[in-house]
């Protein structure tokens, strides 16, 4: 497994804290409150096809995913939406949500603090 | 010692009253009067005596010299009946103003006279100053102020996001304010709950910020309502107002919110935070998805620290708040794009702000096709309400 690397690119959103193993160009967006799991990484670069596949290689590289963002039934949690770029993908074909290349995939938890 | 009766006896022995005649034509005069309606805000919105200038009762001393700076000019104070006004007649002879009168039987002799009265629609001098910033720009205006200025906000929460947002809001001159919180002022609040502060340790939440609120902007009624919103209360207290923010914390408040607000076809605008993430957007009943439609149900506790167990950098709540408040602002004049079926992310730790693009869930169980509440139902966090009868 590879390591934290803080790419240093002075455009667009290369400066983020990013996990990057292989330059695969599937991104996902990794909120605040799951960052424990990532070593702080907001962002993870992942190789897959679809919406599940990425899920699962996220989880692969940082265990703990599965548990934070599926029911007992393997569903994603109500309570987390999945967006490819800026559309929720329950909208579209859910898990089945076919990925490419440059594709972002945000998680974006409820929050309730105030 | 007197009692009232006694006192508006004596003060009425010591100042001269006017009947509605004499100020009808003396208003036609020469000698025009100053005329000053010492009534409160919600009693002049019913209508005021053409020219006349608003300083309510409690105000009179500290604001009458900006509005007639000259003692020698004749003013006739006037409230609803007749009694307020002898009181503030008597003030302003004390402050040294040399030909002051009362209105006997007051705004109710007038209208019953059958004169002419208007419903203001202008802004005071006073408000005028105040807005001006507001006034300059086409979108807001003087229309636009006035609009806020009769504006009702009800304010869920006075703690992180509560606090910018009303103390903006407050600023900004919306009308009336109310503001819903249990708790009381804790040392652990003020990294972020910047309407109170270090001596209000201990005291109601919605006094402090109604003390800070109105020291801020006198125009601004804020009600306080110091207990926790539940589906006993909550359609009652949300029927008054024109929009909510919502700056509560924690996850049964919010879908409770929620329920309420489609059930009573009311704007929400939502923020909340965690940690160094936020999120905003608004919550339009039946134009835009509600909240869920797009967290249809909330985290079981466990999954769901607040902010006390989780903690927050305090500028956070800051940030998101002033964009509650904008986005109230937008809500309330009707201009620009607010974020209506839109959800914008802040990452304070990066700096990167995303919006996504939320949509209406037909099958939303709250606002969905065909969805109404006939009963109580019993969701995970029991924050489903009746529809009334």
């Amino acid at each position: 497994m590879g390591g934290l690397t803080r790419r240093r690119e002075f455009k667009g959103q290369g400066a983020l804290p990013t996990y990057n193993d292989h330059h695969m160009a599937v991104k996902i967006r990794v909120p605040g409150a799951l960052r424990q799991l990532t070593r702080g990484a907001a962002i993870v670069e992942v190789d897959a096809g679809d919406v599940s596949q990425a899920l699962d290689e996220l989880n692969q590289k940082f265990p703990g995913f599965k548990e934070r963002l599926y029911d007992d039934k393997g569903e994603l949690r109500q309570f987390i939406n999945i967006y490819r770029n800026d559309e929720d993908i329950r909208f579209g074909s859910g898990l089945k949500t076919p990925l490419k290349d440059s594709d972002d995939l945000s998680i974006v938890p409820a929050v309730a603090g105030g | 010692m007197a009692s009232y009766r006694e006192l508006l006896k004596s003060v009425k022995s010591r100042i001269r009253e006017v009947d509605v005649r004499q100020l009808d034509t003396s208003r036609n005069g020469s000698a025009k009067p100053v005329v000053i309606d010492v009534r409160e805000q919600d009693e002049v919105e019913q209508g005021i005596i053409p020219g006349a200038i608003h300083i309510p009762r409690g105000y009179l001393e500290s604001r009458v010299e900006q509005y007639v700076p000259d003692y020698d000019t004749p003013v006739v104070a006037y409230c609803a009946g007749g009694n307020r006004s002898a009181f503030a007649a008597e003030t302003l002879q004390q402050m040294g103003y040399k030909d002051v009168t009362s209105l006997k039987g007051g705004f109710g002799a007038w209208k019953d006279a059958g004169l002419k009265f208007v419903v203001p629609r202008d802004l005071t001098p006073a408000q005028q100053k105040r807005y001006s910033r507001h006034v300059l720009i086409p979108e807001v205006g003087k229309e636009g102020q006035l609009k806020l200025l009769d504006s009702k906000v009800l304010i869920i929460g006075a703690g992180g996001l509560g606090s910018p947002a009303a103390y903006y809001l407050a600023a900004a001159g919306v009308g009336t304010i109310g503001i819903l919180d249990s708790d009381v002022v804790d040392e652990s609040n003020l990294q972020r709950q910047i309407l109170h502060n270090s001596k209000r340790i201990g005291q109601p939440k919605v006094d402090s910020a109604k003390q800070t609120l109105e020291d801020l902007n006198p125009d601004v009624k804020v009600i306080p309502y110091q207990t926790r919103l539940t589906r006993d209360n909550i359609i009652e207290i949300f029927k008054d107002y024109d929009l909510i923010v919502d700056g509560s914390d924690n996850f049964p408040t919010r879908y409770l919110v929620n329920d309420a607000s489609v059930l009573l076809k009311k704007t929400v605008v939502h923020g909340s935070i965690f940690r160094f993430d936020g999120q905003v957007s608004v919550f339009q009943p039946f134009v835009g998805p509600c909240y869920r439609c797009v967290f249809p149900e909330p985290p079981p506790p466990e999954l769901a620290p607040s902010c006390d167990e989780a903690g927050t950098l305090g500028i956070l709540p800051g940030i998101i708040g002033l964009f509650e408040a904008n986005e109230a602002v937008k809500m309330l004049l009707g201009i620009g794009e607010a974020l209506v079926g839109r959800l914008l992310m802040i990452d304070a730790l990066t700096d990167e702000f995303r919006t996504l693009r939320l949509k209406r869930d037909p099958n939303c169980p709250v606002c969905g096709e065909g969805a109404h509440f006939k009963d109580f139902v019993d969701y995970e966090v029991s924050t489903a309400i009746p529809t009334p009868a």
